[in-house]
C-alpha cells in the first residue's frame, strides 16, 4: 500500500525565547527580534508522516504551509528531512485571518491534493496556542479527527490505530481513512536533516524568492523541477475572498492593552541571613505558614 | 436575545466535571447581566442525580442525551448532537472547558457553524462595541479576554456578527458557586437515537488507560513555584525540599517546563493550571502575563529574583533580591529554627 500524507506546518515566532529585547518600549512585540521557527509540534507531525513512509515505501509526503514568503523555509526544512514536496499558501488577502479563515484556505489546498489518506498537523502553534486549525480543517474536509496523537500504532489497508495522549491518560482509537490527525508534543521528535537531502534541496525556491535573488527560474525549474516550490494564491485555490482575511474572520480584536501592574506595597529584602530569618518569623507569626 | 449554553463534560465517575460547574457559575452571572437563561448540555450515559446537581448553579434548562455510545467522549457523535442543537436553539454564547475534550470539539463546532471561538480565556465580560469602519453599534457582546502572545499584553476579542460567541476556559479560572440550592429548571431530552448515524462511529475506542492525576496543585494552600531562573532539574529538588518542610506543593512556569526542569502537569498560567493559594513563592520567575494569569489571585506572594525589576516583584508582597540557590536553603534553615 502507498499512502498520500498531507502535513500542515506553520512558521511561528519563537515565543519560548521571548527575551527583554523582544518587547518594544511601547509594550508591543518586536517580531523582528524573535527568530522564526518551525512550530515545534509540527515537527512531531512531520515525523509521524515520515514513519508512515518508512513503513510503506513509495508513500508521498506533501507539506502545506500558509504564511508570508519567508515561510518557504518550512518547506525546505521538511524536504531536508524527507518530505517529497510542498506548497506555500501565500497571498496578501490572507492577512488577518483567524483560525476559521485559515482552516478554510488550508482545506481548499488539501482538496487540491486528493486523493489523500492522512492530513497530519501539530496539536497547536506556539504563537497562540489555540489548537483550532487542525479540528477546523478536519471539519471543512468532512474528515474524522483524532487529536493529541502520540503514536500511530498500526495501519491496515484503510484503517489506522492511534495512541492519543489525553489529560487523564491514554486512549487507543481506530479510524477509517482518510483521517485528520493532530500530533501532541509528547510524540517522538523529528529526525535530523539528511545531508544527502540538504544537498539535493538547498536550492529549492519559490518564484518570489528567485525573483528577489534575481535568478532565472525558468532555467532552474526546467532542469531540476523538484527545486520548484509552488506558491498557491487565493486564485489558485478558487477561494471566496469574503471568507478570507479580516472579512472571513468572525473573531476581531477589540483592543490590546498593556497591563499596567498595580504596584503593590511590597517589602523589599536582601539575601542576608537576617532578612531571610525575619521573613520566616513574619510568616510564622502571621500564620501564613506553620 | 438568546440564551447562554454550557457544554458540560462528564467525568470518569460519571458526574459533571468541575470545569463545567465553574463555567455554569460564570454563565449564570453573564445570563443575569444579559437577562437571558442559562442552559446546560449533557451528553452521556446514565448520569446520576443530574438535575439535583446542576439546578443549584442556576441552570434553567438541561439538554440531556442519555445513550451508552456517548461515553467515553467521541468527537463525531458529540459534534452531531451539538450542531443539531445549536442550529435549533441559536445560542447567544456557548462556553466549553479548555480541556482535552473541549479543545477537541469546540473548534469543530465553530467551523461547522462558521462562528468565532477564543481559546483559553482568562476573563469573560459583557460590553458594547462601536465599529468605526461601518459606523455600527453593537450592544452586549461577549468580551473574550486573554493574554496575547508576547509579554504584557491582554487582548479583548469579540465576535460582532456571528453567533454563537464561543470561548474555552481552563479549569480553575472561574469560581464554582452554587447560587441557590432550591433553584429549579427543566430537563429536555435530546433524541440521540434518532440523530446519530453509523458514520458518527467510524472512530472507535479500542482501549483506555485513565489514571487519576497525582498532582493536585489546583487546591494547594501553599505553592513553591520555580521558573527558568532555577536553572536545572537538579536545582528544582531544592524547591521540593522547601515544599516539604512547609507542607506545600511545587509548581512551575512554562519556560521551566519547556526546559525540562519540571513536568507539564505542574505548569501554572494561562495554558496551565490556575491557582489561588494563601502563599505563592515564586523562585526565579520573571512574571510574564501568561504566568501571572494563573497565580495573581494568590493571597500572599513572595518573589525571589536576582533582577530587582522583574515584573513579578511588582505584584509580590515580599521580594527577596538574590539568587534562589542561596536563598532557599536559608528559608529551610530559618523556618526549621523558628517553628516549633
Ligand atoms: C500562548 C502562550 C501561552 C503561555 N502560557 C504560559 C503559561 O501557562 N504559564 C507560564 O508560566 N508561561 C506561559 N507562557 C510563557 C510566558 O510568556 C513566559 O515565557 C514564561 O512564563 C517565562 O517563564 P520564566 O519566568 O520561568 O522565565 P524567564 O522569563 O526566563 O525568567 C527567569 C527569571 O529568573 C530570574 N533569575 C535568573 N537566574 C536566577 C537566579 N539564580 N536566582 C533568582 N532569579 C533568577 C531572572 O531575573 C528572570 O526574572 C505562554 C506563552 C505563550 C505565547
Ligand atoms: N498558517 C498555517 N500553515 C500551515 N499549518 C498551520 C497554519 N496554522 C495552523 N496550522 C496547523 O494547525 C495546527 C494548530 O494551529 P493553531 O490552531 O494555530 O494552534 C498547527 O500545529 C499546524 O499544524
Amino acid at each position: 500500500m502507498k499512502y498520500r500524507i498531507v502535513v500542515l506546518a506553520k512558521q511561528v515566532p519563537d515565543t519560548r525565547n521571548v527575551g527583554k529585547d523582544a518587547m518594544k518600549a511601547d509594550g508591543t512585540v518586536n517580531r523582528a527580534a524573535l527568530p522564526a521557527i518551525f512550530n515545534p509540534e509540527d515537527l512531531n507531525a512531520l515525523e509521524q508522516a515520515l514513519r508512515i513512509k518508512d513503513r510503506f515505501p513509495g508513500s508521498e509526503i506533501i507539506v502545506l504551509t500558509m504564511g508570508p514568503f519567508r515561510a518557504a523555509e518550512i518547506i525546505r526544512e521538511s524536504l531536508y528531512r524527507g518530505a517529497d514536496r510542498g506548497y506555500l499558501i501565500t497571498d496578501r488577502k490572507f492577512a488577518g485571518s483567524d483560525t476559521l479563515a485559515t482552516s478554510y484556505a488550508i482545506s481548499l489546498a488539501v482538496k487540491k491534493l486528493e486523493p489523500y489518506h492522512f492530513v497530519i498537523s501539530g496539536r497547536q502553534a506556539i504563537d497562540g496556542d489555540t489548537a483550532q486549525v487542525g479540528p477546523q480543517t478536519a471539519e471543512k474536509l468532512h474528515l474524522p479527527q483524532v487529536t493529541y496523537a502520540e503514536d500511530i500504532l498500526d495501519i491496515e489497508k484503510d484503517s489506522v490505530t492511534i495512541k492519543r495522549r489525553i489529560e487523564m491518560g491514554v486512549e487507543i482509537v481506530k479510524s477509517t481513512l482518510p483521517v485528520a490527525i493532530t500530533v501532541h508534543g509528547s510524540a517522538p521528535s523529528c529526525r535530523a536533516r539528511l545531508a544527502k537531502l540538504v544537498m539535493k534541496y538547498k536550492h529549492a525556491r519559490t518564484i518570489t524568492e528567485l525573483q528577489e535573488e534575481t535568478k532565472d527560474y525558468t532555467d532552474l525549474y526546467s532542469h531540476r523541477p523538484y527545486l520548484q516550490i509552488d506558491e498557491w494564491t487565493v486564485a489558485d485555490l478558487n477561494a471566496d475572498a469574503e471568507m478570507l482575511g479580516l472579512s472571513g474572520s468572525p473573531t476581531k480584536v477589540k483592543k490590546i492593552e498593556n497591563v499596567v501592574l498595580a504596584h503593590k506595597e511590597s517589602t523589599r529584602l536582601t539575601a542576608d541571613d537576617k532578612d531571610v530569618e525575619w521573613l520566616m518569623q513574619e510568616l510564622i507569626s502571621r500564620h501564613v505558614i506553620g | 436575545m438568546n440564551n447562554i449554553f454550557v457544554y458540560c463534560e462528564v467525568s470518569e465517575e460519571k458526574s459533571i466535571s468541575d470545569v463545567s460547574l465553574e463555567l455554569l457559575s460564570k454563565g449564570r452571572k453573564l445570563a443575569n447581566e444579559l437577562g437571558v437563561k442559562l442552559e446546560a448540555i449533557v451528553l452521556g450515559d446514565k448520569i446520576e442525580n443530574l438535575e439535583g446537581n446542576l439546578y443549584p448553579y442556576g441552570v434553567d434548562v438541561i439538554h440531556y442525551a442519555d445513550d451508552k455510545r456517548l461515553f467515553p467522549f467521541l468527537t463525531l457523535p458529540h459534534s452531531t448532537l451539538l450542531i443539531d442543537l445549536f442550529k435549533k436553539e441559536k445560542p447567544e454564547v456557548v462556553l466549553f472547558g479548555a480541556t482535552s475534550i473541549g479543545r477537541d470539539i469546540a473548534p469543530r463546532i465553530a467551523s461547522a457553524l462558521r462562528c468565532g471561538l477564543t481559546a483559553d480565556c482568562t476573563s469573560l465580560e459583557i460590553g458594547d462595541h462601536f465599529e468605526n469602519r461601518t459606523q455600527k453599534e453593537y450592544k452586549s457582546l461577549l468580551y473574550q479576554i486573554r493574554p496575547a502572545f508576547g509579554g504584557n499584553i491582554i487582548a479583548t476579542i469579540i465576535n460582532p456578527d456571528t453567533r454563537p460567541q464561543m470561548a474555552t476556559v481552563r479549569e480553575g479560572v472561574m469560581k464554582k458557586e452554587i447560587v441557590n440550592p432550591n433553584y429549579k429548571g427543566k430537563l429536555k431530552s435530546i433524541d440521540a437515537k434518532g440523530l446519530l448515524k453509523d458514520e458518527d462511529f467510524i472512530v472507535q475506542i479500542i482501549e483506555r488507560h485513565i489514571e487519576k492525576s497525582k498532582v493536585n496543585i489546583k487546591n494547594a494552600g501553599i505553592i513553591v513555584s520555580g521558573g527558568y531562573g532555577v536553572g536545572s532539574r537538579e536545582n528544582f529538588k531544592m524547591l521540593y525540599d522547601l515544599a516539604e518542610v512547609l507542607g506545600a506543593d511545587v509548581g512551575a512556569t512554562r519556560a521551566a517546563v519547556d526546559a525540562g526542569f519540571e513536568d507539564h502537569e505542574r505548569q501554572i498560567g494561562q495554558t496551565g493550571v490556575t491557582v489561588r493559594p494563601k502563599l505563592y513563592i515564586a523562585c526565579g520567575i520573571s512574571g510574564a502575563v501568561q504566568h501571572r494569569a494563573g497565580m495573581d489571585q494568590s493571597a500572599q506572594i513572595i518573589s525571589i529574583n536576582t533582577d530587582p525589576n522583574a515584573p513579578i516583584n511588582f505584584i509580590a508582597d515580599y521580594t527577596i533580591i538574590g539568587n534562589v540557590n542561596d536563598i532557599i536553603p536559608k528559608m529551610i534553615k530559618y523556618y526549621k529554627k523558628n517553628s516549633k
